[in-house]
């Protein structure tokens, strides 16, 4: 084979799966609340939003350094999923899916809102240290040291999500919760709060995306709408509740997405749409998700 | 879930009454008296036809749907591609725009209303954007982001000049509104109109006494498109400029904020949801965009976290029995 092209392949799957591990962290939240309590939560990329622009307040006006920010966006994003799945949240998971689009789409126009009166409409983007600034060469291709990073820390993350919910007594009691709400109450778990868990985790995890994410996807006010579409790709092709799927899903999306935009630039922007149909109608609960 | 009871006489929901003749007054006083509102009227006027068309699907059929844009902007490409290829007749511009939408709306449907709930919210979504993004990269016949422009609707009816004081425009499209919502009323008070609200009360009750639930839902989603698509057509020929925000998330987004406003499933609703949003939006969006939009989440939020609180449902139902539209 041509080597140019063995290169630039090699360059577009390496990009395609840091994307794709992007989109997992960020659409592994809405998979869970989507999948387990049926919410539907057109806010959740305000949450990644949220968290990509307190990375950047700390880091510009309070000089924290880049590691501390992110954790500490992490943090902060996580108690603000807490406090509104107490306020708010908890009011919808019975309701109509109607009023829990009005809710959260009333709540994604708050943070737009919010976001632009505090940091104004211009693009931001977060100062990633010099260790992680240019490229390593790898067999003769230039591969940025961030995107490395990025697909490992994503690694890191998804271990650790799987680790908790396989392997420890927190995570069981959790499926338990999630699979027979009424039989978990019985045994004496509480299932209100590892659901309120679960949620804050899973907007922690969007904000996390949003702040390692925005080398490639930058912070700006319409970002919690403009991204919702992808993330719901993401989580509807794998199969709503599914992690296994998600991951799948968002690996796969991202790498067609990337290969699809440098090989067919018109056709490739809406190839997403048209494996998302094709895949929902031939398995309307996803690729991994459970009829 | 609660399932409300039809009234024997369910049938004929609507009777004429001497109110019923209060938006075209109200419409009448804005031509004569504030002609330096007629563009905002026009605005009003389509958008309370896009909303009917929402709130047929929504309101009545009870299909969640997030892409209602879609049919407005097709309607609105259509026709402004029609004036600028084909004619510069408006009035078969706007017949043109009402059966691509339909046909749309036929085809999508097809495929779409067989799911319920969380997927067809997720697809609606999908679909919409996908429209988006076709139009966007279709930049050599759509414009892509610079949108189209160049269209100048001949005379109406080969007399009327769409001048530039906006006064045959408004005419026009309050002319379409009374057709379109003749249309609707007979809709929604036929036995079609009745399998509908079944299906949005207990759609497996109405499969089961053997109702064609699908096709019924088809039928009225390529109605509704059509509407829809009316309503983009007469926004092409009044504003003369397409851009990509007519099929953009936010304008679906708009739509169904308007319908809900007004009270989901009522007829006068979009009437009153959509003069409502846009004369607020008008004033507010003039002071402060960014004020407005937090205050509209902020609406949002509120008014479906104490929808079920008795204070507030006791205040609802005393006005809904006021008004009774």
């Amino acid at each position: 084979m041509d080597v140019k092209l063995f290169q630039t392949i090699f360059a577009l799957l390496f990009n395609g799966v840091a994307y794709g591990m992007i989109l997992f962290i960020m659409s592994a939240g809405l998979s869970v609340t989507m999948g387990t309590m049926r919410v539907v939560n057109l806010a959740h990329c305000g949450f990644a939003m949220v968290g990509g622009y307190i990375a950047y307040a700390l880091m510009t006006d309070g000089s924290v350094p880049f590691w501390l920010a992110v954790l500490l966006s992490f943090a902060l994003t996580t108690m603000l999923g807490a406090l509104l799945e107490f306020l708010l949240y908890r009011s919808i998971y019975r309701q109509s899916e109607l009023k829990q689009v009005i809710l959260t789409l009333g709540l994604a126009l708050v943070m737009i809102a919010s976001v632009n009166l505090v940091f104004g409409a211009s693009v931001h983007n977060l100062d990633i240290p010099d260790v992680l600034k240019g490229n390593v060469k790898v067999l003769g291709v230039g591969l940025s040291i961030y995107r490395f990073f990025l697909i490992g820390a994503s690694m890191i993350v998804g271990a650790l999500i799987w680790y908790f919910i396989e392997c420890t007594g927190v995570g069981k009691k959790l499926k338990a919760a999630v699979d027979n709400p009424g039989m978990a109450k019985c045994v004496g778990i509480n299932v209100d709060v590892y659901f309120a868990g679960t949620f804050a985790a899973g907007c922690g995890l969007a904000a996390l995306g949003g702040a390692l994410g925005a080398e490639l996807m930058p912070l700006q006010p319409f970002y919690a709408l403009r991204y919702l579409v992808i993330v719901v790709i993401v989580v509807s092709i794998g199969g709503l509740g599914s992690i296994k799927g998600t991951l799948a899903a968002a690996l796969g999306l991202g790498i067609i997405d990337t290969f699809g935009t440098y090989f067919f630039d018109d056709i490739g922007a809406f190839l997403v749409y048209f494996i998302m149909i094709a895949v929902l109608f031939i398995k309307p609960q996803g690729l991994f998700g459970r009829a | 879930m609660k399932t409300t009871l039809l009234p024997a006489g369910s049938f004929s929901q609507h009777h004429w009454k001497a109110r019923d003749i209060l938006p075209w007054l109200l419409a009448a006083a804005v031509f004569y008296f504030f002609d330096g509102y007629l563009a905002l009227g026009t605005v009003i006027i389509i958008m309370i036809i896009a909303c009917m068309s929402l709130n047929l699907v929504l309101g009545y059929a009870g299909v969640e749907t997030l892409g209602h844009a879609a049919f407005f902007g097709i309607g609105a490409y259509t026709a402004g591609l029609y004036a600028i290829h084909v004619s510069t007749e408006p009035v078969s511009g706007l017949l043109a725009a009402a059966i691509v939408a339909g046909v749309f709306g036929t085809v999508s449907g097809y495929f779409l209303l067989r799911m319920r709930s969380l997927t067809l919210l997720m697809l609606t979504l999908a679909v919409g954007m996908a429209v988006y993004e076709f139009a966007n990269k279709w930049s050599s016949v759509t414009g892509g982001d610079d949108g189209l422009s160049g269209i100048s609707p001949g005379p109406l009816f080969g007399v009327f000049d769409f001048g530039l004081d906006g006064r045959t425009g408004y005419l026009y499209a309050l002319g379409v509104l009374a057709l379109v919502f003749l249309l609707v009323r007979t809709i929604v008070d036929s036995p079609f109109g009745l399998s509908l609200r079944g299906i949005r009360e207990n759609i497996s009750r109405m499969k089961l006494v053997g109702a064609p639930v699908t096709s019924r839902l088809v039928v009225v989603y390529s109605l509704s498109g059509a509407i829809a698509g009316m309503a983009g057509a007469l926004y092409a020929q009044t504003i003369q400029v397409v851009g990509l925000e007519s099929l953009s998330f936010d304008l679906s987004g708009n739509l169904l904020i308007m319908v809900v406003l007004g009270g989901l499933g009522r007829l006068y609703g979009p009437f009153i949801g959509a003069i409502i949003f846009l004369l607020v939006q008008d004033r507010a969006a003039a002071f402060s965009p960014q004020h407005w939009m937090f205050a509209i989440g902020l609406i949002l939020i509120l008014s479906v976290r104490f929808s079920d609180n008795a204070f507030v449902a006791g205040v609802a139902a005393r006005l809904r029995r006021a008004a009774k539209w």
